[in-house]
């Protein structure tokens, strides 16, 4: 009886022992890394300062579904990486809390000179990166050469930084023909220049994107290319701790130049990946506020005393794209039938739990140039029918519909959507084969034309409706992000005018007549604008979920 | 044994190599590229094609494969493409955390399991009996995920007796040395924090642990009950040993080899498919480092990340053979 008891404990001793000795050699591997060693000793020591007196601290703790990806915002296009940087790091323009209007940030005027290839911006004077360093023109003009230039010594071309936001949004990189900023200009250390090549009609609505933030040059010179796991910047909140897949940790900014902010003294962005389990964390009171609910679960938190509900607005737009360009849907009737027979009523009741709206354009209502005076293809049966009979396919036909293999905000459950299209088109004849790929071969095939019908959507960055409509239905862009292989030279043109135009209103005409045409051309139907909703503990107060899905929470405060 | 150990160590090489080739080949067969992913929905087919370039992706297959050889035998696990950082310097926490998890589990499961088959065998047809076999039949079938999501409704909303998500409290972080909290809070003597360790260990393990304490029970009942059938146990008895002596000093020695065996299996598969376990409990462990490298198609570290899980199997078999030596002098190497 001893001697087995002592050999049980031996095995489990030896297990101990095993797990000892790959311990030591992790911290073995770990210490040469001097730069994290420094963070875990400052993780420390705020660690045990905010036990100590942890009264009258407040923390807010803000759980997502997935962990960032950089915290470098310039290299990487990820909303999960946003939403952290956004409090650490702070652009030249801001948008207002609840609308993609713009709002003094870093820089508190700027104006446009008349031909509109001249932006100059006035900045905030007395700002500190938290570095200690200064905010000035220069500071700024590192950031956007950083941006533009692969060759610069800050841009780490050789360790994979590719800055493909700022290419999207300015046409290219240095050098590149179609690249709209000339140069940067530092007039003064607090005034600084873009000279442009051609006029960007939302130029200043770039500024505001997340992606543009001004990083200190002093942390970029220190952390080289590490700058993504040690954001060093202007903002209300202070970078302190990344643990990969579990938390970052912020700290308020002592020194924050807009006076009184922020509230909190802490703010941890958490990882939990199952959209239950962070539910039942936020009712437990572990977490604070939490992003992706189901639409599902929005009605037994709307009723709970203890949470609140949140909807964002809308920005985005799930579709069913066609493939114009062959056979059969290169016929407009056919396109047009089923765009009649598709019930997106249904879908957003069933699927979105009423959180979203029928939409009709490829657009958000609330943009610039929305037009609200295109009809739409209503839900109608025998109009779908009779359309298809003029079509020439009385006799029906058989059509490939791929679905998307991952749920995003504008389609929640891509493979229920696609069989309610499924049987939506089956009563008027029409036989859909569901199509399912991975994502990564679903974006590469579809780019490549190899689908007849197929689903996506586009989610907003800078609240211009040139980012929807040019990049999905743009003729220079088949192959790349218009999927529809849709061209028309009318279109293009107005795209093209609206680009470089700096009058808004000019522009808003633009876009509404572009949608006109695309309407009558149906190269797509817009299903569904969504409205993603999130909950928080009722005790967070002044919380604005911002249309972009990162929102600065400078102003949240807990009671 | 010192000779078998190392000869054992010696054939870690070409199992290792075999590996490599294997998860390379298979990696590059999944459709999709790196770059698509890494660039999004939005972007261009010339951003595609250059990030490829700048990643060397489009080198040969053999080029690359020489190449991520190369590197290892430099003791380079080469380099992710989604955080730009050296897999070495990265995995280290995603496998403590798995460790962590798997050892907590295993005790679990091998306390409850053997315990349970023993005295299943021992009370063989009892009421005992048949509850412990229909609870493990329960344990084996039950889907993990449905599991967890109970014992987070029951045990961590309703009742509050332990934390559902994470391994440590993210308002009140405990410093990483080694990163096994239990380990860490034990060598900085913080006794709150270990038991804030302690506790979040305890839902997912219950979880992770429930099918191999199934199978382990059954496991040990069916043996036990052939051990005791045996003629030395006849003769134990007929010494006028009690019952209690004859299984825990007599029988359970001889059922314990095919038991251990399993148990080195189990903790294997533990170690590298707690997929599920660790996204319903947010644990950041190995499963979820590697899922999400698939999904991204960050290539190095799917390779390097089963290379490691490999390697731990192979190691965790090797020490369960030479304990097999320990338990049952009569077999020699």
């Amino acid at each position: 009886m001893r001697s087995k008891r002592s050999k049980w404990s031996l095995l489990l001793m030896l297990m101990f022992l095993l797990m000892l000795v790959l311990s030591a050699c992790g911290g073995g591997e770990d210490e040469p890394s001097e730069a994290e060693g420094d963070a875990d000793t400052t993780e420390t020591d705020d660690g045990s300062d905010a036990t100590e007196d942890s009264g009258g601290e407040k923390t807010l703790v803000f759980a997502r579904g997935g962990d960032s990806e950089s915290l470098d915002p310039g290299s990487t296009s990820d909303g999960e990486s946003s939403r952290v940087t956004r409090q650490v790091l702070e652009t030249l323009i801001d948008f207002a809390p609840d609308s993609f209007e713009l709002e003094p940030g870093l820089a508190k005027e700027w104006e446009v000179s008349d031909d509109g290839l001249k932006y100059t911006f006035y900045l905030q004077e007395g700002v500190k990166f938290h570095d200690g360093t200064d905010f000035n023109a220069e500071a700024v003009k590192i950031n956007f050469d950083r941006f533009a230039d692969p060759e610069h010594e800050y841009a780490f071309a050789d360790h994979d930084y590719v800055y493909f936001m700022y290419s999207a949004m300015f046409g290219g990189h240095k050098g590149d023909e179609g690249h709209v900023v000339d140069e940067v200009v530092v007039v003064d250390d607090h005034t600084v220049e873009f000279n442009l090549n051609t006029p960007l009609g939302f130029f200043l609505q770039n500024m505001g994107m997340t992606y543009f933030a001004i990083t200190s040059p002093a942390a970029l010179e220190e952390y080289g290319p590490e700058i993504n796991e040690n954001p060093v910047g202007t903002g209300p909140f202070k970078f302190i701790s990344w643990t990969k897949d579990d938390s970052i940790i912020l700290e308020k900014n002592e020194d924050y130049w807009k006076e009184g902010l922020p509230k909190l003294d802490r703010l941890i962005f958490e990882v939990i990946p199952d959209n239950a389990a962070r539910l039942i964390a936020l009712r437990s009171g572990d977490i604070d506020i939490m992003d992706g609910l189901n639409p599902d679960d929005a009605a037994g938190v709307e009723t709970d005393e203890d949470l609140t509900l949140y909807a964002r607005d809308e920005n985005n737009f799930g579709y069913v794209g066609f493939n114009v360009q062959n056979e059969p849907l290169d016929n407009e009737l056919l396109r047009q039938a089923i765009s009649h027979a598709i019930d997106r009523e249904a879908i957003v009741d069933a699927l979105y739990a009423g959180y979203g709206t029928v939409a009709k354009n490829p657009l958000p209502p609330s943009y610039l140039g929305y037009n609200d005076d295109v009809e739409g293809y209503q839900y109608d049966v025998e109009k779908a029918k009779e359309v298809l009979a003029e079509a020439g396919y009385e006799d029906g036909l058989e059509i490939d519909l791929w679905t998307m293999p991952v749920a995003r905000p504008y389609m929640p459950d891509p493979e229920k959507t696609a069989e309610i299209i499924q049987n939506n088109l089956a009563e008027i004849g029409i036989t859909v084969n569901i199509v399912r790929e991975e994502w990564a071969p679903y974006l590469e095939k579809t780019a490549a034309g190899e689908h007849q019908i197929y689903m996506l959507g586009w989610s907003g960055t800078n609240g211009d409706p040139d980012y929807f409509l040019s990049s999905l239905l743009h003729g220079d862009l088949i192959g790349d992000s218009n999927r529809e292989f849709y061209q028309s030279d009318k279109v293009d043109q107005l795209l093209n005018e609206a680009k470089v135009e700096i009058d808004q209103e000019k522009r808003a005409d633009m876009y509404k007549e572009a949608q006109a045409i695309i309407a009558e051309d149906v190269p797509m139907v817009p299903l569904v604008h969504s409205t993603p909703v999130m909950a928080s503990s009722s005790t967070v107060k002044n919380y604005v979920p911002h249309l972009s899905t990162s929102e600065s929470l400078e102003e949240v405060d807990l009671e | 044994m010192l000779s078998y150990t190392i000869r054992r160590l010696l054939m870690l090489i070409p199992v290792l190599l075999g590996m490599t080739l294997i998860t390379f080949s298979i990696v590059h067969l999944i459709p999709g590229s790196p770059a698509q992913t890494i660039l999004g929905q939005n972007a261009t087919e010339a951003a595609i094609k250059s990030l490829e370039e700048s990643m060397g992706l489009n080198e040969s297959y053999f080029k690359q494969y020489f190449l991520y050889i190369k590197g290892l035998l430099q003791g380079d696990l080469g380099t992710s493409l989604k955080s730009k950082a050296p897999i070495v310097k990265e995995i280290w926490p995603y496998i403590a955390g798995t460790f962590e998890l798997t050892f907590f589990a295993m005790v679990f499961a091998v306390f409850v399991g053997v315990n349970a088959g023993i005295i299943s065998a021992w009370k063989q047809n009892s009421w005992f009996d048949f509850l412990a076999m229909f609870v493990a039949l329960i344990g084996v079938s039950i889907p993990v995920f449905w599991l967890a999501l109970m014992e987070q409704w029951i045990f961590a909303q309703e009742l509050g007796w332990f934390p559902a998500h994470g391994r440590q409290n993210n308002r009140d972080p405990i410093e990483a040395i080694t990163y096994f909290y239990v380990i860490d809070t034990f060598i900085k003597m913080d006794f709150t924090q270990m038991v804030t360790a302690l506790k979040h260990l305890v839902l997912p393990s219950i979880a992770l642990g429930t099918i191999p304490m199934a199978i382990i029970a059954r496991m040990t009942r069916s043996t036990m009950l052939e051990v005791m059938q045996s003629d030395y146990i006849r003769t134990v008895r007929a010494k006028g040993s009690g019952q209690f002596l004859i299984i825990y000093k007599h029988a359970l020695k001889n059922a314990m080899i095919p038991v251990l065996t399993v148990i080195g299996l189990q903790t294997g598969v533990l170690l590298g498919g707690a997929i599920l376990t660790e996204t319903i409990f947010s644990w950041p462990g190995i499963g979820r480092y590697i899922f999400d490298a698939i999904n991204y198609r960050d290539y190095p570290v799917i390779q390097s990340g089963i290379l490691v899980i490999a390697f731990i199997f192979v190691m965790i078999n090797l020490i369960v053979d030479l304990l097999y030596t320990y338990i049952d002098p009569r077999i020699k190497y």
